[in-house]
C-alpha cells in the first residue's frame, strides 16, 4: 500500500499533467461522438442512436458549407494581408532603429491586450457611422486588424534570433542588398513567417466576436453559423466539420513532423 | 586553381589604411591610425577583446563606415563602396555558413552573385583543395568545426579576392585542430599567395601565422613588426606582457659606461645595452624573458659580463619540455623563469637560495611611465 | 593558453543604420501595417469614446452632446455584469494556472521527446475545431442527465456548491460553474502554452544543482523553477484573463441570463437594442479597467515578484 502511495506522489505532476489533457481533449471526443449520432428533435446533446448519416451527407444542410467556404476564403485573405503587413512591420522593428518606435511597439502589443469585444465594438461603430456597407470587406479587414500582431511578434522573435553575421557574409560575397534579402534573409525568416501565417488562419476561421460585430446579414462565417444555429437547433453535420478540422489538423501536423524528422534523418 | 589564385594576387596590391578611425557616440573603438599592409602578406592583427581589431577589419571589408579616414585596395578608393563592390572576402568569425544551404551551395554562394554560370568545376576543385569534396550536398550543421572553418575559407577564396580578411576564425576550435589549421592556412596562403589579414587575440596563434603582427591597445596600434621583433624588442610595457611573458624590474638608470646603461633595482647593479632602451627616461622598467634567464643554486658563482640577482625558490611546476620557477628576489619581486629540462640541479626545490643571472644583450629597458602590468590581463581596469 | 572563444565585439544591431537612405526604407515597411492598425485599431477606439458622449437614436443620427450621464446609467444597469465579468474571468485565470501548470511542466521535463511533440499537438489541435462547437459539447458534458451531474450527485459535491452560490438546484448547466468551466476550458491552451516556453528554457541541470545544494522537490519548485517560470505565468495570466473578462459566448451558451456577462451586455447594446452610446460606454469601461488592471499587475510582477 504504501508502495502505491509513493508511486502515486512520485508522478503526482504527470497525473495531474495527464489530467488536464484529458479535460482539454474530451470535448473534442464528444464532438467526434456524437458525428455519429441520430438526435432525436433538434438539439445533438443526448446520444440517441448511431447513424453515419451526417458523414455521409456533411452538406446536407442549408447554407452550412457556404459558410464553411466564406470562412475559408476570409480565413485565407486575411492571412495573405495580415502576413505581408505584419512581416514587413517586424523587419523594421527588428533591423532599424528609428524615431517612434515606443509607440510602435505598443501599437502592435495593444490589440493582443484588449478584450475582442471591445475591438470589435468601436470597429463597428466607426463602419456604422462611415455609412459602411458591413460584409465581406469589413470582416476582412477586422480579422486582418487582429491576426497582425501575432505575426508581426511572431516573425519579429525569428529575424531577432537570426545572426547578423550571415547577411554581412552574403554582402561581403558579392550580393547586393536585394539578393542579400531574397537568398538569404527571406528563407531563414521563413519559419517565422510560417507560424506567424498559420497563426492568423486559425484566428481568422475561428472567429467569432469580432465577426459577429462586423458582418452583414448574408455574410455568414461557419462560426456565425454555428452560433445561430445553437439557438435553432445544431445539425450532426457541424460534428462531423469540427472533427475533420480536427483530425486534418492533427494530421497535417504529424505529416509535417514526419517529412521534417525523415530529411533531417536522410541528410 | 592555385594559379589563377595567384594571378588574382599579383593583380591586387597593398591594402593601405590612412588616418582611418570610428567611434560609436562618446565611445572611440579605432583611433585614427595609418597602416599600410604590402601585397602578398599574412598580416595579423593582434589584440585583446575590444582593442578595436575587429572593428578595422570589418572596416577594411566594408562592413562598419569608418568616422574618418580612407582605405585603399591596391590603389583604389573604396571607403565609400558596400561590401559587395569590394574586392575582399572574409571568413566571419564562427564562419557564418548560411544553415539554409547545402556546402555546394554556400562555396559557389559569391560566383553566383557575380553572376558566373559555370560554377561547378570551380566549386568543386576548391572543395578538393580544403579536402572535404564528398561533403558537398550536406549542410553546415552536419560538418564538424573544422570542416566548417574549411568550408568558410573555400567560400571566400574561390572569389579571388586581393585582400582576404580572417576574423578570429579558429577561436571556436579546440586546441589541437587550432593547431593544425594554423599550418593548413599558412599553407594555403604560401600557396595562393593572396594577401592574408588575421584578426587574432591569441598571440602564439598570430606568431605562428604572420609575417607581420601588429599589436592593438585600445584603439591604437601599439607597435608593428615581424614576430620575432616584437618579441625580442618589444617597444611597450603592453608588448612585453601581452606577447609572451616577461619579467619587468623597476630600476633607476644610475650611469653609463661604453654601450650600456647602468642600473640600479633596489640596490642591486644591473645593466642594459643601451640600444635596447627606447627611452631616455631615468626610471624605467628592465625586461627579460623568463627563458634567458639562467637559474643556478646560490652556491654556484656567476660567469663574468653577466646580469645577476638572488633570491628563493618560491614555487616550481615540471611541465614536460621545461620546469617553471618562480624566485622571489631579495627586493620582494616575483621573477618567472623557464628552464629547458636538460640537467636538472636537484637542490632547486621550493625554498631553496637561487642566483639567476642572463646575458644582458637580451634585456630590453622600456619606460617606467607605463603600468608595469599592461598586457597581462591582470591589470587594474 | 588561449583557448577561450573571445566575446563578440560591440554589435551595431542594425547594418549601418546611421544612413539615412535607411531609415527611409524602416518607414516604408512601417507604413501599411501601422497604418492598418491606427485606422482600424486605434481611431475606431477614440471614435468610440467619442459615441459614447452622443445622443439620438439610429433613425435621427447621433450628435455629439458631452452626455455622460450615459456612462452613469450603464455603469447602474451593468454593475453586477462587470461584478461577474472580473470574478468569473479570476476564477478561470487561477483555474487554468492550476490545471496548465502540471500540464506544461510535464511536457517540459517529464515526459520523452516524442510524447513531447504528441501532447503539444493534442494542446494546440483542439484550435481547429470551431471554439464554439468545443463549447457547446460542454452542454452534452455537464447535462443534467450527464455523467458529470451524476457522479458530483453522488458525491453530494452540488450540495455544497449549492449552498455557495456555484450551483443551483443540483445541476451544473445555466449555473456560474458552467460558465467558469467553459472559461477555463476555452482559455486553458493560452496559459499552456507561455508556460511551457519558459519552463522549456530552463536548464535541467538547475533541478540537479539545487538538488546538490539541499533542496527538496518542492523546495527546488519553490525556489528555482517556479521563480524562473515568472514571464510566462505572467504572460498566461495576462492571454487568459483578458479575453476571458470580455467574453459573453460561454455565458450565452453555458449559462443563464443571471449568469452574463459584461460582453453579453456591449453585444445586447449593439447588435440588439441598438443603442451605440450605451455599449461604447459599456466597452470604454471594460477597456480602461482592463488596461489599469494589466498595468498594476505587470508593475507588481514586474518590480516586485520577479526580483
Amino acid at each position: 500500500m504504501s508502495r502505491v502511495f509513493k508511486w502515486i506522489r512520485e508522478h503526482l505532476v504527470v497525473l495531474a499533467g495527464i489530467l488536464a489533457l484529458a479535460y482539454l481533449v474530451l470535448p473534442n471526443l464528444v464532438v467526434f461522438a456524437f458525428s455519429f449520432n441520430k438526435p432525436v428533435g433538434k438539439f445533438n446533446y443526448e446520444w440517441a442512436q448511431f447513424s453515419t448519416d451526417a458523414w455521409t451527407n456533411p452538406c446536407g444542410v442549408a447554407d452550412m458549407c457556404g459558410s464553411l467556404s466564406l470562412s475559408l476564403q476570409i480565413a485565407t485573405l486575411a492571412t495573405i494581408g495580415a502576413t505581408v503587413l505584419g512581416t514587413m512591420v517586424a523587419f523594421a522593428l527588428a533591423r532599424y532603429r528609428f524615431r517612434g518606435r515606443a509607440a510602435t511597439t505598443a501599437l502592435i502589443f495593444l490589440p493582443m491586450a484588449m478584450p475582442e469585444v471591445v475591438m470589435a465594438a468601436s470597429l463597428g461603430t466607426l463602419f456604422l457611422n462611415m455609412r459602411i456597407q458591413f460584409g465581406f470587406l469589413t470582416i476582412l479587414i477586422a480579422h486582418i486588424m487582429f491576426c497582425l500582431s501575432f505575426v508581426v511578434t511572431a516573425v519579429k522573435a525569428r529575424v531577432m534570433s537570426m545572426d547578423p553575421r550571415l547577411e554581412q557574409a552574403a554582402q561581403d560575397l558579392y550580393a547586393t542588398p536585394t539578393q542579400t534579402f531574397l537568398k538569404i534573409t527571406l528563407p531563414l525568416a521563413a519559419p517565422g513567417i510560417a507560424a506567424g501565417a498559420l497563426l492568423s488562419f486559425a484566428l481568422s476561421f475561428d472567429d467569432f466576436i469580432i465577426t459577429q460585430f462586423n458582418s452583414g446579414p448574408t455574410t455568414v462565417t461557419f462560426p456565425m453559423f454555428v452560433w445561430g444555429a445553437s439557438q435553432r437547433g445544431i445539425p450532426v453535420q457541424v460534428n462531423v466539420i469540427g472533427t475533420a478540422m480536427f483530425i486534418a489538423a492533427v494530421a497535417l501536423t504529424v505529416a509535417g513532423q514526419w517529412i521534417g524528422n525523415r530529411r533531417k534523418a536522410r541528410s | 586553381m592555385t594559379e589563377q589564385l595567384r594571378d588574382a594576387a599579383t593583380a591586387g596590391g597593398d591594402v593601405r589604411l590612412t588616418g582611418i578611425g570610428k567611434t560609436y557616440g562618446d565611445f572611440t573603438a579605432v583611433h585614427p591610425l595609418d597602416l599600410t599592409i604590402p601585397q602578398g602578406s599574412f598580416f595579423a592583427l593582434l589584440g585583446a577583446s575590444g582593442c578595436g581589431k575587429t572593428t578595422t577589419l570589418r572596416m577594411i571589408a566594408g562592413l562598419e563606415e569608418p568616422s574618418c579616414g580612407t582605405v585603399l585596395i591596391g590603389g583604389q578608393d573604396v571607403t565609400a563602396l558596400p561590401p559587395y563592390k569590394r574586392p575582399v572576402n572574409t571568413v566571419f568569425q564562427s564562419y557564418a555558413l548560411f544553415p539554409h544551404l547545402d556546402i555546394f551551395e554556400n562555396v559557389a554562394f559569391g560566383l553566383r552573385r557575380r553572376g558566373k554560370k559555370d560554377v561547378k568545376k570551380q566549386v568543386e576543385e576548391m572543395l578538393d583543395l580544403v579536402e572535404l569534396g564528398p561533403f558537398a550536398r550536406r549542410k553546415p550543421h552536419q560538418l564538424s568545426g573544422g570542416q566548417q572553418q574549411r568550408v568558410a575559407v573555400a567560400r571566400a577564396l574561390i572569389n579571388h579576392p586581393q585582400v582576404l580578411l580572417l576574423d578570429e576564425p579558429l577561436g571556436a576550435l579546440d586546441l589541437k585542430l587550432r593547431r593544425q589549421m594554423q599550418l593548413e592556412l599558412k599553407r594555403i596562403q604560401t600557396e595562393v599567395g593572396i594577401t592574408f589579414v588575421h584578426v587574432t587575440h591569441d598571440q602564439e596563434e598570430a606568431m605562428t601565422m604572420a609575417d607581420t603582427i601588429a599589436v592593438m591597445n585600445s584603439g591604437r596600434v601599439e607597435q608593428l613588426g615581424a614576430p620575432a621583433e616584437l618579441y625580442e624588442n618589444p617597444a611597450t610595457t603592453f608588448v612585453a606582457n601581452f606577447l609572451g611573458q616577461s619579467n619587468l624590474i623597476p630600476a633607476e638608470v644610475t650611469g653609463r659606461s661604453g654601450e650600456d646603461l647602468l642600473l640600479s633595482a633596489s640596490g642591486v647593479r644591473l645593466a642594459v645595452p643601451a640600444a635596447r632602451c627606447t627611452t631616455e627616461a631615468t626610471r624605467i622598467h628592465l625586461g627579460i624573458r623568463p627563458e634567458k634567464i639562467t637559474i643556478a643554486h646560490a652556491s654556484e658563482t656567476v660567469p663574468d659580463g653577466r646580469n645577476s640577482l638572488t633570491g628563493t625558490v618560491s614555487d616550481s611546476s615540471f611541465i614536460g619540455v621545461s620546469t617553471q620557477y618562480v624566485v622571489r628576489s631579495e627586493a620582494g619581486q616575483e621573477i618567472a623563469v623557464f628552464e629547458q629540462n636538460m640537467e636538472r640541479d636537484t637542490r632547486i626545490t621550493p625554498g631553496a637560495p637561487v642566483v639567476l643571472h642572463w646575458n644582458p644583450a637580451h634585456s630590453f629597458g622600456l619606460d617606467a611611465a607605463q603600468a608595469i602590468d599592461a598586457g597581462t590581463g591582470e591589470e587594474a581596469a | 593558453m588561449t583557448t577561450t572563444t573571445e566575446a563578440a565585439p560591440p554589435q551595431v544591431i542594425p547594418l549601418d543604420a546611421t544612413k539615412p537612405r535607411r531609415k527611409l526604407t524602416a518607414y516604408w515597411l512601417l507604413l501599411p501595417g501601422i497604418a492598418w492598425l491606427v485606422v482600424f485599431f486605434a481611431v475606431p477606439l477614440v471614435y468610440q469614446g467619442s459615441t459614447s458622449l452622443q445622443t439620438g437614436s439610429l433613425e435621427q443620427g447621433f450628435k455629439l452632446t458631452w452626455h455622460v450621464a450615459t456612462y452613469w446609467d450603464a455603469l447602474d444597469e451593468y454593475k453586477w455584469h462587470f461584478v461577474r465579468s472580473f470574478s468569473y474571468a479570476a476564477i478561470a485565470t487561477a483555474l487554468c494556472l492550476a490545471i496548465g501548470y502540471p500540464l506544461a511542466y510535464t511536457i517540459a521535463f517529464k515526459a520523452s521527446r516524442r510524447w513531447r511533440n504528441v501532447i503539444l499537438i493534442l494542446v494546440i489541435a483542439p484550435f481547429f475545431t470551431s471554439f464554439l462547437i468545443r463549447t457547446l459539447a460542454w452542454k452534452t458534458i455537464l447535462s443534467d442527465s450527464g455523467p458529470v451531474v451524476g457522479a458530483l450527485n453522488t458525491l453530494h459535491l452540488l450540495s455544497i456548491t449549492d449552498a455557495v452560490g456555484l450551483t443551483s438546484g443540483h445541476r451544473v448547466l445555466a449555473t456560474p460553474l458552467a460558465v467558469v468551466c467553459g472559461l477555463t476550458y476555452n482559455f486553458l491552451p493560452f496559459m499552456i502554452l507561455p508556460l511551457y516556453t519558459s519552463l522549456e528554457r530552463i536548464d535541467p541541470r538547475l533541478h540537479e544543482a539545487a538538488g546538490d545544494l539541499y533542496a527538496r522537490p518542492f523546495t527546488t519548485f519553490r525556489k528555482v523553477t517556479f521563480p524562473i517560470s515568472l514571464p510566462g505565468v505572467v504572460a498566461g495570466t495576462l492571454l487568459t484573463f483578458i479575453p476571458a473578462s470580455g467574453d459573453y459566448i460561454n455565458a450565452q451558451l453555458l449559462g443563464s441570463p443571471s449568469e452574463q456577462m459584461v460582453g453579453n451586455g456591449i453585444q445586447k447594446q449593439f447588435l440588439n437594442v441598438l443603442d451605440y452610446p450605451t455599449a461604447a460606454a459599456l466597452s470604454f469601461i471594460l477597456m480602461a479597467l482592463i488596461l489599469g488592471m494589466v498595468t498594476v499587475y505587470m508593475r507588481k510582477a514586474g518590480t516586485e515578484e520577479l526580483v
